[in-house]
């Protein structure tokens, strides 16, 4: 056996190894939000705002129509999946608890969790944009739910768990029927769980790029036509950093900038949300 | 639970602001024409209030789309054959035509400095020549300082017009690249890195060191990038230029090719650049929406009228005048719009 | 007893039948929530049905037209008349060198910041380092795309690559590895390193939570023997949560096999096999975004069928990891 001085230099040499792990793992954060601030800040305005995606070759123009997509498809997308998000967990997590289904389905769940979105955009494709013979802002909704159904369902189920079955015990004494319980007891114990999950599905599927290739497609104009192709953030992004146009560069990054913020912002809050309830 | 009202909220939004915008004219195609049309439909708009909605999705998507029904018109670089047209009951004509051109990105080396061979580009794009110090490209240019760079070869990825007529000249020059290569929307490139569109081909040279790609003029003008001359048919070094296309474009022979299927890349001539290609619009004879049908046709032939100086501003040839008069009294009169 | 019996017969019989109306209404309103939860429930094995059945559905003609040959074909070629000929081995190829590089960074990174965050770390600090490493995980996956095509591909083709051509131009098989031929910004190389980022907080994630789950005493002991921390995580925490590590390296492999839009930026979408990885290639999923909306027949039945083996691949990946990560929870849970 090698001395205690050489174990412990071997020691620190592995040791040191792991902070500079770490600090090459925290800097790309930081490197990344950089580039997004120096290339995007610039082109923050007003009009960012007020203003629609501009032909190539002008030197004006706004993202209005892309946000406004994005905000429109994640509202039904997060509309859509959310409840049924909810209701699936609060099966796995109360009626099915015993039931040999379970198992199962949370397995399939966190398959899907983790599944390829472009599969989704795939499978979309063929069972909305098919059929309905055009490309749509509802069938990249529904992509956008089917995407947060698995992560609504795995926090709901995570948070009902935790809620302490005494909780159940009393109100089921007092005569409620289970509906009850589950829905004036149980969901608020674990309010800010289920909450921070809807969150973190909002971030999840606000800057999802691939499901909407090919079943909202994108659109120059503005149009809130649900059933046509509808500009979003993450696909005019897709669109403009592809071009030269030095002007749809500059916007592309300012979209990059906005939606990053906004998804990492949720991330956080979603966090802080959880924690403090945690805490209590 | 809320979701209800943020339901409501979002199709309450979604419902007022359908009803306060007019219906575009759609098109979706060729990524080529795409800054000529964006020009026209802009200035069309001023003049009339009727937009144009053009999704420039590559000529391979447009015929798709088209095909599809989802657009009043599908934009294409490629002729179609009159089986194909005859197939789905569609109209073609030439819209405008332009240049295709070479861009490079090297240091200190400006548009214009260096030039091609038909050849040589092949053989770029065949892998065969490698580096920028090849003694394939010394050759032609003895006083440009060429580095010891790899090429980085850009082509396309989609099914694209400007590569069916850039790989239609490169086969027309080059025995080798017709055997191995061939001419078509979409061909098994034996090298290099693929974009999407003029506009990702464009933005991935301008990215790359080293990179070289072939891109519609306006694209490479507009985005000031540095282009090369070119050796054409007649031996002449021609520089890509409103005059060298209009020179290629006098000699094509519109009367004689039925549904106007002519491509006109390797034209004789002195002054004639090589890679210079139409681009064409696809209509229903009997679309489905009469209207959105007639709305079109409006827009072209607005844009015949009107739209020759702009194309021109951007390097674009108008189509002849003797061509729209035929298109006009042959093609159209096919449309059924009422 | 005798004064509740009492209260009962005081209320009129209106009010009685008000109070089983309400009973009624509660009972039923308990039946279809109990119903509705059980159908959403079900819905997410539809969900799964559903995707299965339309890749199945959507790639059929091209499994009739390919069959096997499909799998080791090189050739993608859908302009081919009269019939196109493609293969899915370049995207296949693709897809798992640039994953497998990937998980050769991430790997030994994600558990070195996990070593680092349990054993080492200022308590202080624990937090806005998780932070700051698990934030990597909410950036979309466009973001990554472009950061990689503007700034870290020109970095790597400009300052990385050219050094790492030049050490091993001299050595046999490594020298075509690191071939200098074809150095851009848009590579195998460039895409498995955006990769790697990318999974790093999935990897690091799952190694912090599984190593906090060795009991204390564990490590107490261990240290209480005179061993260094290095030796304590090699020969306790590492072996206690082996399973658990593996399952989380297997979950960001899941990950990195799907890996989209970062992917198609700086891959270069390119159907050639090539022994470098400085050269351009693509993957399953850079295949099907950057040609499905253009793609018709068999070439698009043939991206569906790519889609297919994509979704089979990952299932089993993913499948396999969460049975590993099952088997800690119950143990840990014992």
């Amino acid at each position: 056996m090698p001395s205690y001085s050489a174990r412990q230099r071997k020691s620190t040499i592995v040791m040191a190894l792991c902070l500079m792990a770490t600090l090459i793992g925290v800097v790309w954060l930081f490197l990344i939000l950089f580039s997004l601030l120096i290339n995007g800040l610039p082109g923050l305005s007003l009009a960012t705002f007020t203003e629609m995606t501009p032909p190539p070759g002008s030197h004006a123009g706004g993202l209005l129509n892309a946000i406004y997509g994005s905000v429109v498809m994640t509202i039904f997308g997060v509309g859509i999946g959310a409840p049924i998000g909810v209701l699936a967990g609060t099966y796995l997590a109360e009626y099915g608890r015993h039931s040999k289904v379970t198992p199962v389905i949370r397995f399939i769940n966190d398959i899907l969790l983790s599944a390829p979105s472009i599969i989704i955009g795939l499978f979309i494709y063929g069972a909305v944009v098919v059929p309905m013979r055009s490309f749509s802002a509802v069938a990249g909704s529904i992509a956008l739910a089917v995407i947060v159904i698995p992560v609504v369902v795995r926090t709901t189920e995570d948070m009902l768990l935790l809620v302490p079955n005494t909780l159940r015990e009393a109100a089921s004494a007092l005569g409620l029927p289970r509906s009850y319980v589950i829905r004036k007891v149980t969901y608020r114990a674990a309010r800010a769980g289920l909450i921070t999950g809807i969150l973190l599905a909002v971030a999840r599927v606000g800057g999802e790029t691939a499901p909407l290739l090919f079943t909202v497609l994108s659109n120059q104009f503005w149009s809130a036509n649900l059933l046509k192709p509808m500009a979003n953030l993450p696909v005019t992004i897709n669109n403009f950093i592809n071009n030269p146009d030095a002007n749809w560069k500059h916007l592309a990054w300012t979209g990059a900038l906005l939606i990053t913020v906004a998804v990492l912002s949720l991330n956080i809050s979603a966090r802080f949300f959880g924690a403090s309830k945690d805490g209590q | 639970m809320k979701f209800s009202t943020l339901l409501a909220a979002g199709i309450a939004l979604a419902v007022t602001a359908t009803a306060a915008f007019a219906d575009d004219i759609s098109g979706a195609g060729a990524t080529f024409p795409f800054p000529v049309y964006s020009k026209w439909a802009d200035a069309y708009k001023k003049a009339t209030g009727v937009g144009l909605n053009y999704q420039s999705i590559g000529s391979g998507a447009g015929i798709k789309q088209i095909q599809a029904k989802t657009v009043t018109f599908g934009a294409t670089d490629i002729p179609q054959k009159a089986e194909d047209l005859a197939k789905f009951g569609l109209v073609q004509w030439p819209q405008v035509m332009g240049g295709i051109v070479p861009v490079v990105n090297l240091e200190g080396i400006a548009a214009g400095d260096l030039v091609l061979d038909g050849p040589t580009l092949a053989n770029i794009y065949l892998g065969k020549v490698k580096t920028w110090d090849d003694a394939a490209i010394t050759k032609l240019n003895p006083s440009a300082k060429l580095p010891a760079l790899p090429i980085v070869v850009v082509r396309r990825s989609d099914g694209s017009g400007t590569t069916f007529n850039f790989t239609t000249y490169l086969s027309s020059v080059s025995p080798d690249f017709k055997a191995a290569v061939g001419a078509g929307q979409a061909v098994e490139w034996p090298v290099g890195v693929g974009a999407k569109g003029n506009d990702g081909v464009a933005a991935n040279v301008m990215q790359t060191k080293g990179a070289i790609g072939y891109v519609e003029y306006a694209f490479a003008k507009q985005n000031a990038m540095v282009n090369t001359d070119m050796i054409n048919s007649a031996g002449k070094r021609v520089k890509p230029k409103l005059e060298s296309f209009a020179a290629a474009a006098s000699n094509a022979d519109w009367n004689s090719a039925p549904n106007f299927n002519l491509v006109i890349v390797n034209q004789p001539g002195d002054a004639s650049w090589p890679m210079t290609n139409a681009t064409f619009i696809l209509m229903y004879s009997q679309p489905d929406d009469k209207a959105a049908a007639a709305a079109a046709l409006a827009f072209f032939d607005w844009s015949f009228t009107n739209g020759a100086k702009m194309a021109e501003e951007l390097d674009y040839i108008p189509m002849p005048v003797s061509v729209i008069a035929k298109i006009k009294s042959s093609a159209w009169t096919t449309i059924i719009t009422k | 007893m005798s004064t509740a019996d009492e209260t009962m017969q005081a209320i009129p019989h209106v009010a009685k039948q008000q109070r089983a109306r309400v009973l009624l209404g509660m009972a039923l309103g308990d039946k279809v929530f109990a119903l509705a939860t059980q159908v959403a429930a079900y819905l997410v094995l539809l969900v799964l049905a559903g995707i299965i059945l339309s890749l199945i559905v959507g790639a059929w003609p091209a499994m009739k037209a390919f069959g096997f040959e499909f799998l080791i074909t090189r050739r993608w070629a859908p302009q081919l008349e009269p019939e196109p000929v493609l293969g899915a081995l370049a995207p296949i190829y693709g897809t798992l060198v640039s994953s497998f590089i990937a998980m050769l960074i991430a790997v030994p990174f994600g558990l070195g910041i996990a070593i680092f965050l349990t054993e080492l770390c200022p308590h202080r600090l624990r937090k806005p380092v998780r932070l700051a490493i698990e934030l990597l995980a909410g950036i979309p996956s466009i973001i990554y795309g472009m950061w990689g095509f503007f700034v870290l591909g020109p970095f790597l083709a400009n300052y990385i690559e050219p050094s790492l051509v030049a050490a091993f131009a001299n050595i046999p098989v490594l020298n075509s590895i690191f071939s200098g031929e074809m150095v851009s910004n848009l590579s195998l190389f460039n895409a498995s390193l955006i990769l790697a980022i990318m999974i790093l907080p999935f990897i690091t994630a799952i190694a912090v939570d599984v190593f906090s789950t060795v009991p204390p005493v564990l490590k107490e002991a261990a240290y209480g023997i005179g061993c260094t921390t290095w030796e304590v995580v090699n020969n306790v925490v590492l072996p206690f949560t082996r399973v658990g590590v593996v399952g989380g390296v297997m979950l960001a492999l899941g990950r990195a096999l799907g890996e989209t839009m970062a992917v198609t930026f700086i891959i270069g979408n390119s159907f050639k096999i090539s022994g470098s990885i400085f050269a351009p290639s693509t993957t399953i999923s850079a295949a099907i975004a950057s040609e499905f909306a253009e793609s018709s027949g068999l070439h698009q039945s043939a991206l569906i069928l790519l889609g297919l083996l994509l979704f089979v691949l990952t299932f089993f990946v993913l499948a396999t990891a969460r049975f590993m990560l099952m088997r800690l929870e119950k143990r840990a849970g014992a």
